[in-house]
């Protein structure tokens, strides 16, 4: 048990998907100008990494990592189908989110209308095939890790836009240099907040 | 066909510091200045032959399924690419790690196709396709060359600052090691958005 809550404190907070690996970087510039929408799409992103990080685990556990067709007998034993990670992880990624879109649009409007247009874009935010490159590239044991693995980054994420929201707002105030002004001042302060993240490096957990 | 197609991403829409597209693996790769050369080249390969092939099936694509049609696209190069990489550049495929295949889910190209390539013919697209790939070279190159020489005194891994300047050797120089840390990479493209809003007024927001 321990194990996994120090994962998921490590990969909210040291391995913090903006600002050690600036993964989906695009949305969380384009949709952090108020707190309100950025809540929403921070919430779709843990709710859609959360899910697709395990089952892409699976995936590759069961199908695509070298000798993992073993379970379907001595001929296939020797079959590597890694190559076709990419291909597989962003398949199930576009799948997932449309059923999604689908699944909510039907049985929570309300929800559908203060997230819905969000949804497609997750689609192509980096953050979430990220998760499943990550997740194949560290070999997490388990689905267990796996799943505490995503959750813990779709929360890192949400800090993140939320966080940056709330400074952009009260930005709005200040008087910033006329060139720098909206994306520039964006991106320095974005490089001051993972100075800050950076001093949960090193912590043992 | 015209030369705006070209010359624009180039300075006043390029992806980066003016459309805010593609900044996820721009940052990631900056380091050293021969990762953004290869991550470059390879987004301007893959950008420009998805919009082509894009473009040339524009007419077929069922509207609804169209993301999914465009990243199986996108993800075939993308293979490609890092299957090029793995055989003949190892050292720097596993440099690059995953921002090889998070180019499948790179802004630049999904924009690029969603923007032009599915409303224009295929040889307009896959010369866009190609500027928009070097526009977004430009600027990895310019933060590359910066973290590059101050933070390990290198440029493309030859030694630039000279050795008996460093104080191990009794000089006075010290590397910067906040530059080759994340948050650097954000404040550089930070300061090259700076410069060129400053030059481009017409960029300014209010």
């Amino acid at each position: 048990m321990a194990d996994y809550i120090s994962l998921f404190i490590k990969s909210i907070f040291v391995d913090n998907m903006v600002f050690a690996f600036f993964l989906g970087m695009c949305s969380y510039l384009a949709v952090s100008k108020s707190v309100k929408t950025a809540t929403g799409l921070g919430l779709a992103v843990i709710f859609v990494l959360a899910v697709t990080v395990p089952i892409n685990f699976l995936l590759n556990k069961y199908i695509l990592q070298p000798g993992a067709l073993a379970w379907l007998g001595e001929a296939y034993a020797n079959v590597d189908l890694s190559f076709l990670s990419y291909i597989v992880f962003i398949a199930v990624i576009a799948c997932f989110v449309q059923i999604v879109e689908m699944v909510v649009e039907k049985f929570a409007p309300a929800l559908y209308a203060s997230l819905g247009i969000f949804l497609p874009l997750i689609a192509v935010n980096c953050a979430i095939l990220g998760g499943s490159l990550f997740m194949q590239e560290r070999g997490y044991a388990n689905i267990g890790e796996a799943f505490t693995f995503g959750l813990g980054s779709g929360v890192g994420w949400f800090l993140a836009i939320v966080a940056i929201a709330a400074i952009r707002e009260k930005l709005a105030y200040s008087d910033v240099p006329k060139p720098l002004r909206g994306l520039g001042i964006s991106f320095i302060i974005t490089g001051l907040m993972g100075i800050a993240f950076m001093s949960f490096m090193g912590i043992q957990l | 066909m015209n030369k705006e197609i070209f010359t624009k991403p180039l300075f006043k829409g390029n992806p980066i510091s003016v459309l805010v597209l593609g900044i996820c693996s721009a940052l990631a790769v900056t380091v050293q200045l021969e990762g953004a050369l290869v991550m470059a080249l390879s987004v301007t390969f893959v950008t420009a032959f998805s919009s082509l092939i894009i473009s040339l099936m524009r007419n077929t694509i069922p509207n609804r399924i169209r993301i999914i049609v465009q990243l199986v696209v996108v993800a075939m190069f993308v293979i490609l690419i890092d299957q090029v990489l793995k055989a003949f550049a190892y050292q720097v495929s596993k440099q690059l790690s995953v921002y090889i295949g998070l180019i499948i889910t790179n802004c630049i190209i999904m924009g690029r196709i969603e923007a032009f390539a599915l409303g224009n013919k295929p040889f307009a697209s896959f010369v866009d396709g190609i500027a928009n790939g070097l526009g977004y070279g430009i600027i990895l190159v310019i933060v590359a060359f910066f973290r590059e020489l101050f933070g390990s005194g290198t440029i493309l891994g030859y030694q630039i600052i000279p050795q008996n300047w460093y104080i191990a050797n009794g000089g006075f120089y010290e590397n910067n090691g906040l530059m080759i840390l994340p948050p650097m990479a954000l404040i550089l493209l930070g300061c090259v958005i700076w410069v060129q809003r400053a030059i481009q007024k017409d960029l300014q927001e209010k």
